[in-house]
């Protein structure tokens, strides 16, 4: 890429290699990575997991945790040399000089100090002031990071704090100092989609007030198309791509870049698949064919709902107590009702804490129902006593749940695991539960060879197909889907999802699909609930929602989503 | 890399399954910590050594036919005054090689240490499970009688069974029925252990999404308990059973000496510490030594095994 018109530079790496020998071998973390980022810059790099996008931050930091180090290359700070200084020096530059911002703001304030003193306390490490006047310019931080009423949040504690708020104070503790450049590491991906925006926006802001370089890194297209000017987009440890954002969002020339870009999700498009451009040998095959040929044919009776969920209710006990009265309940799920529809995607959105999870536990059965009725396929199943009848009802609903790291009981092999449903519920003996096993693994795409293995020789797309696979083995006929992809890649979630549109497409599946990703569900469901503390703000289907929300809370929430207009559309087929 | 095709397994020779263990993480961390090798090591030996008493040793001291009064008070390695034998560690006021009497001893206290630290473990690993899984009433239960339990020293506890069945067994099986009271006793004061540990491991799993996915198949709670969390809550409980191990042997040495524990027919570490503290200060010093020395070299060795499997099964120290 041609240098920019280069006024002076504030940060420059050049060929960075970071190495963390291992055992067994030696592990390249960043295979020759160079970046700059200019006074009032947004520097974005993206990549999926272990692309090595945070070592590059920690490495700029001087923070590579033991055994890794830099092995080449140079990174340079104003054009002083600042790779290979030794920690004391080190110590001068970081939280002075350069600052950063972490993902998660529970973890990064002290829970015991007001506000207010660990504002005070990082100004004045920096700073030869009065208290008064440290005292004074905290106040200003928290009033120009955006916290309403700056007096008296001051000497607030974090945990009086919302995770948004929380943040915003973060952002202020890395303006302490007056950086030249913040590392932000991931900084909105443990906040909703509503604060992340505004988080993005207040870098923004400062960044260009302050004339603070920044670089963000993000797992998150969306992110980088919103808030960044350049980008260096990373795989296996090495850019593979960079420039100006708009002109790699808008003609990717990368191969991995491209298909990046094309497996995001689009609020505005709806496709029939994700294009599976194939980068880097991963595995893309799932063979609903062979899958829809054994499946029995269920006749979908249109006339009438599957489920019809009349007025239900889940309360948590929040304070225990001896005496019915002296108890306290938080109420997760506020009388809801809505009715899905045979063979139809039915999604429920929110934010956190909205009871979307609650409600799809209350139907899977994992939770009793307080108050109201749940039907299926005409028998009220909310409540069942009837050995039988339950267990007929269990083999007709399965689910995909959302951290495929917790999903799989490590310590069972893949085909144990398979087969339980199979085996609990009697559908078959002997070798032809083992045989059923390897077909659904090898019709899942991880062939029948891992039917030996255990769930941590896969990686988190993978588990994610052996999740299927267990949830298809009883051939059920309604499947909910609990944040599905939320923990995986993009790529890995674009074939996650094709293989759920297949499932519904080919086999007939009901399915409820709980989200908190716009985009996500605009590809996959028919019809919304949009879900708000415990209460449906509104049900719509998915198209009427995203032209013409009629509710406040959907509108907002619509307005906050990344557009996503700069992403280029190559690849992508819009569904007829 | 995530999702990155690796070559199919039938391309790649399989190592053997024992070549796999001694590449594995675990032994790696073993071979490099030579405290472990040789606290090993010394297990190895004693264990050995205890489990072929009877072949190792020179003499039977449980045989009074082959036992001779003028052998008595033999120092260790010097021939007797009277008979020329010579003792490698000398001989009791009896004329018993205390060499063989180390060797019959240890087989008690090891039985009676590793069958105490079994049954506590299945009573406190079931209980633990039965009181994270099911909680409500009855994990307050569970966990006030183990609270209550832990307020008792564990040897007041084990002195209090053995009371109890003192008391109620009739007079001719007492010796018999000692050695098996002790191992009660001794697991009973050590249950609780157990039970705090694989509660706190099992609440934490019994909220993983794969208890869940289980109950979603309709399994029943034995099978989750049992089979699905059970195995992931054992890597702690195999480090607690080996340093509860070492405390059981420790404990049922103190039973013995306090007269308590094994009777003088069946002499375990403990009863040959407590005959050989009454010559301690009349100069037959290796009477008690030698018992003593090897239930430390016993208890520490097994001692520092536990430090070690704590460290290496702990993925935080790593």
């Amino acid at each position: 890429m041609e240098p920019l018109l280069v006024t002076d530079t504030l940060l420059d790496i050049k060929d960075l290699t970071v190495e963390f020998p291992t055992r067994r071998k030696v592990f390249r973390a960043v295979n020759h990575a160079s970046l700059t980022v200019q006074p009032g810059q947004i520097h974005g790099l993206v990549g999926e997991s272990g692309a090595g996008k945070s070592t590059i931050g920690a490495a700029v930091l001087g923070l590579l945790e033991r055994p890794g180090h830099i092995t080449a290359g140079v990174i340079s700070f104003k054009g002083d040399q600042i790779s290979g200084l030794d920690d004391e020096a080190m110590r001068k530059l970081r939280g002075r000089r350069i600052s950063m911002i972490f993902q998660d703001p529970l973890t990064s304030l002290n829970p015991l100090f007001t506000v207010k003193e660990q504002l005070v306390e990082t100004i004045l490490a920096h700073h030869d002031i009065s208290d008064g006047e440290a005292t004074k310019r905290a106040r200003d931080l928290i009033d120009r990071v955006g916290i309403p009423d700056p007096d008296t949040r001051l000497n607030q504690y974090p945990h009086q704090f919302s995770g948004g708020m929380r943040q915003r104070v973060v952002i202020a503790l890395a303006l302490c100092s007056d950086p030249d450049v913040i590392i932000a590491d991931e900084p909105t991906t443990a906040l909703d989609v509503a604060v992340q925006a505004q988080i993005l926006d207040l870098i923004k802001e400062l960044a260009r007030e302050r004339q603070v370089g920044v670089i963000l890194v993000t797992h998150d297209m969306g992110v980088i198309a919103e808030t960044t000017d350049l980008v260096t987009v990373m795989y296996d440890g090495e850019p593979v791509e960079s420039g100006p954002t708009h002109e790699i969002m808008g003609n990717p020339q990368h191969p991995y870049t491209k298909s990046l870009i094309a497996a995001v999700p689009r609020p505005t498009l709806k496709l029939h698949r994700f294009p599976q451009i194939s980068y880097g040998g991963r595995e893309t095959r799932f063979a609903i064919e062979d899958l829809a040929r054994n499946w029995p044919k269920t006749d979908n009776d249109m006339s009438k709902p599957l489920f019809q969920i009349e007025g239900i209710t889940k309360r948590f006990l929040l304070r225990k107590g001896l005496l019915p009265w002296d108890r306290e309940y938080f109420t997760a799920v506020d009388s809801v009702s809505f009715d899905i529809k045979p063979g139809e995607v039915f999604g429920v959105v929110g934010e956190s804490g909205s009871g979307k999870s609650t409600v799809a536990r209350m139907i899977a059965g994992l939770y009793n129902v307080d108050e109201g009725r749940i039907t299926f396929d005409g028998q009220v199943v909310s409540d069942l006593s009837d050995k039988a009848a339950l267990n007929a009802y269990r083999q007709d609903i399965q689910m995909i749940f959302q951290d495929p790291f917790s999903s799989l009981n490590p310590r069972m092999r893949v085909d144990d695991i398979v087969a339980e449903p199979i085996r609990h519920h009697r559908l078959l003996a002997g070798d032809a539960i083992d045989q059923r096993v390897r077909e659904l693994l090898d019709q899942v795409g991880l062939g029948a060879e891992a039917a030996l293995k255990f769930p941590h020789e896969f990686s988190g797309g993978q588990r994610q197909r052996i999740s299927i696979a267990r949830a298809l083995a009883t051939q059920p006929r309604f499947l909910i889907c609990d944040e599905p992809t939320s923990a995986l890649d993009v790529s890995i979630q674009a074939q996650i999802l094709n293989i759920l549109k297949d499932l519904q497409e080919h086999l007939g599946l009901t399915m409820l699909f709980i989200s908190h990703d716009l985009p996500v569900v605009r590809q996959m469901c028919d019809r919304v609930a949009v879900m708000k503390r415990g209460k449906i703000a509104e049900i719509q289907t998915t198209d009427d929602l995203f032209a013409n929300p009629q509710t406040d809370y959907a509108r907002e929430l619509l307005e906050l989503m990344p557009r996503l207009d700069d992403l280029s559309t190559e690849n992508l087929e819009a569904e007829s | 890399m995530s999702d990155v095709t690796e070559k199919p397994a039938s391309d790649v020779a399989q190592p053997s399954r024992l070549a796999q263990m001694w590449d594995s993480d675990f032994a790696y961390a073993f071979r490099h910590s030579p405290v472990a090798i040789v606290a090993l090591l010394v297990v190895l030996v004693l264990f050995l050594a205890a489990l072929f008493a009877p072949w190792i040793a020179p003499h039977n001291p449980f045989d009074p036919a082959t036992l001779n009064l003028m052998n008595g008070f033999t120092p260790p390695g010097q021939p007797n005054a009277f008979t020329q034998d010579t003792f490698l560690l000398g001989t009791d006021d009896q004329g018993r090689d205390v060499f063989s009497t180390i060797l019959y001893g240890m087989r008690i206290s090891l039985f009676v240490g590793i069958s105490a630290v079994l049954l506590a473990m299945v009573i406190g690993v079931v209980l633990g499970l039965v009181a994270a899984y099911v909680g409500g009433w009855v994990e307050t239960l569970i966990m006030r009688v183990a609270d209550v339990q832990l307020t008792f020293p564990a040897i007041l506890v084990a002195m209090l069974i053995f009371g109890i069945a003192k008391g109620i067994t009739p007079p001719e099986y007492r010796n018999q029925m000692a050695i098996w009271v002790l191992i009660v006793a001794i697991a009973l004061s050590d249950w609780v252990q157990f039970a705090r540990v694989v509660r706190g491991a099992a609440l934490v799993e019994k909220n993983k999404e794969y208890v869940q996915a289980a109950r979603l198949i309709g399994r029943g709670p034995l099978p989750i308990m049992f089979r699905h969390i059970l195995p992931n809550v054992l890597s702690p409980v195999l480090v607690i059973s080996t340093i509860s191990l070492a405390l059981a042997i420790i404990a049922e040495a103190t039973l013995s000496f306090l007269g308590v524990g094994a009777p003088p027919t069946q002499p375990s570490l403990g009863t040959l510490i407590r005959i050989g503290q009454g010559f301690l200060f009349s100069g037959e010093w290796w009477i008690l030594f030698f018992p003593a020395i090897t239930l430390l070299a016993l208890a520490l060795s097994v001692n520092l095994l536990g430090d070690w499997l704590r460290d290496a099964l702990n993925p935080k120290l790593r």
